[in-house]
């Protein structure tokens, strides 16, 4: 009875602790971000390795996004004969809410996941450790540049989500339902105002932050061996998951009620 | 010189060293024997800054390395190469970007004197023509000698070695002994040798400590340890699997 008790209380405890590693860790890379020497290329291959190296599946998502999007809308306004609305819910949807977190999803199963496998086996094998005796700093080594690439890519991703989303919607439109090419873009792009885009690509940065951080906290965290980087990897995808949803949440609430 | 005082520190309430002092003169070479498990990787972390002891001091060449700012630990760590006990090369550079990492992070020398130490430090290990491989296609015996190509090319003063024969054929094993003992008589640096390899001990050590539930227990030369009438040193260096060593473990556990 007692041990069913202290259950709940030991995870508070380790949810706590890793509140607190998290902070620290933001502390210590907004720190070691402003401290020389700054070398562009490493930020440049992890930009490369999130960023570009992620084009081919968020393409595949985001054109199926699109496709859902513009059928599950048509199902709905087919019955009220107003078929052309199709473009701008499929642009308002994409570009507020599901482009950023898709995207945001889509690199946090594929970048993030790898970043503490990555992490999780130096630690394991002392390499995190020889860089502190060949006197580098692990996090201006290991997570200034993830941080930085991701930061900057997450929402540049989510622009070119975006397009291809809204292209996906456009394909629907003019090859099943007759709606011409000018009347679908012109729909689209009244229907969003900058607020919109902005909104999206401000979360986007967010998520990217969000991923970097959670996946390299866990990665420095490893404990054991092959297995301890196995859980490492699932707990950093898992807890990723649930604070970009709650992120985007707290996120549109704040901008529908400050820019309404 | 090196100088340990009464260090002690404790991992989740198991103490794992205790009061541990150490002396180790300067240009010679201390091998610390001791069970696996006993904590001499940890004394070795304590050493280079790693790890934070509970309790104690190290001084080296007059400086007290536990309460040294992150810039003079560094300052002081490019005196001091490590070579750990699987190598830990970095997976995702070549051969010739880990012996020369310590070098081009601090911007501390021009590309062609750079690549010149590279080639002179994987020549003193005898691996020449192996640069451009990555470490997964190195055997576990040229992963140490990487690892000690990297720590040597630094110049260090001081050279931490943890285990370095551990897991190598016994042809490698006394490879990396000549090594070692090579190094020590070309460059002429201070080294603290964590083993339990004591034909390892006797070639390469000026002087050998023995660990024992957290502290020294013995030390003295090669020969002296050799001779010893410390009963817990006798049945470690001999290898005998009764004595007091395992005698304390079956009643109180492994320290």
């Amino acid at each position: 009875m007692k041990e069913n008790i202290l259950i709940p209380v030991k995870k508070i405890i380790a949810f706590l602790y890793m509140l607190g590693g998290l902070v620290n860790l933001i502390i210590q890379t907004f720190y070691w971000i402003f401290i020389p020497p700054f070398k562009k290329e490493r930020i440049l291959y992890q930009a490369k390795r999130a960023g570009f190296d992620s084009l081919p599946l968020i393409s595949l998502i985001a054109l199926f996004i699109g496709i859902i999007m513009a059928l599950q809308t048509a199902y709905q306004l087919q019955r009220l004969g107003s078929e052309m609305y199709i473009a701008s819910i499929v642009a308002l949807s994409l570009v507020r809410e599901l482009g950023p977190v898709i995207t945001a999803l889509v690199v946090a199963g594929r970048v993030g996941a790898a970043i503490t496998a990555e992490i999780g086996s130096m630690q394991v094998t002392e390499q995190i450790d020889a860089l502190q005796t060949l006197a580098t700093n692990p996090i201006k080594y290991l997570v200034v540049p993830r941080f930085l690439a991701l930061s900057f890519m997450v929402p540049i991703l989510t622009l070119y989500a975006d397009i291809v989303g809204i292209f996906g919607g456009y394909l629907i439109c003019f090859l099943k339902l007759n709606v011409s090419s000018s009347m679908y873009l012109n729909l689209t792009f009244d229907s969003l105002l900058f607020k919109d885009l902005f909104s999206g690509l401000f979360k986007a940065f967010f998520f990217g932050m969000i991923i970097a951080l959670v996946s390299c906290y866990e990665g420095f965290n490893v404990e054991g061996g092959a297995e301890g980087v196995g859980r490492a990897t699932t707990r950093a995808v898992v807890t990723t998951f649930i604070l970009i949803i709650a992120c985007d949440c707290f996120f549109t609430a704040l901008f529908y009620f400050i820019f309404p | 010189m090196i100088e340990i005082i009464e260090l002690s520190k404790s991992f989740n309430n198991h103490k794992v060293l205790d009061n541990l002092s150490l002396r180790v003169d300067k240009g010679s070479t201390c091998v610390v024997i001791g069970r696996s498990g006993c904590g001499k990787s940890v004394l070795l972390k304590h050493i280079i800054g790693i790890l934070k002891p509970d309790k104690g001091k190290i001084f080296i060449d007059g400086k007290e390395v536990t309460t040294l700012k992150e810039k003079e630990l560094n300052q002081l760590r490019l005196k001091i190469g490590m070579v750990f006990q699987g190598g830990a090369l970095f997976d995702s550079l070549t051969v010739e970007e880990n012996v020369g990492f310590g070098l081009t992070e601090h911007n501390q020398i021009k590309s062609e004197e750079l690549e010149e130490r590279i080639n002179e430090s994987l020549r003193l290990v005898g691996l020449e023509g192996i640069k451009h491989l990555m470490p997964s296609e190195l055997s576990g015996g040229m992963k140490k000698r990487v690892a000690l190509a990297r720590a040597i090319c630094i110049r260090p003063e001081i050279i931490l070695y943890d285990e370095p024969t551990t897991g190598v054929d016994p042809i490698t094993a006394d490879g990396i002994n000549t090594l070692i003992r090579n190094l020590h008589d070309k460059l002429k640096v201070t080294s603290i040798v964590v083993t339990h390899d004591m034909k390892s001990a006797y070639k390469i050590a000026d002087k050998i400590a023995m660990l024992y539930q957290g502290r020294i227990i013995a030390e003295g030369s090669p020969s002296q340890i050799q001779n010893t009438d410390n009963p817990v040193v006798y049945q470690f260096i001999n290898g005998l699997a009764e004595g007091p060593i395992t005698e304390m473990e079956a009643v109180y556990g492994l320290w």
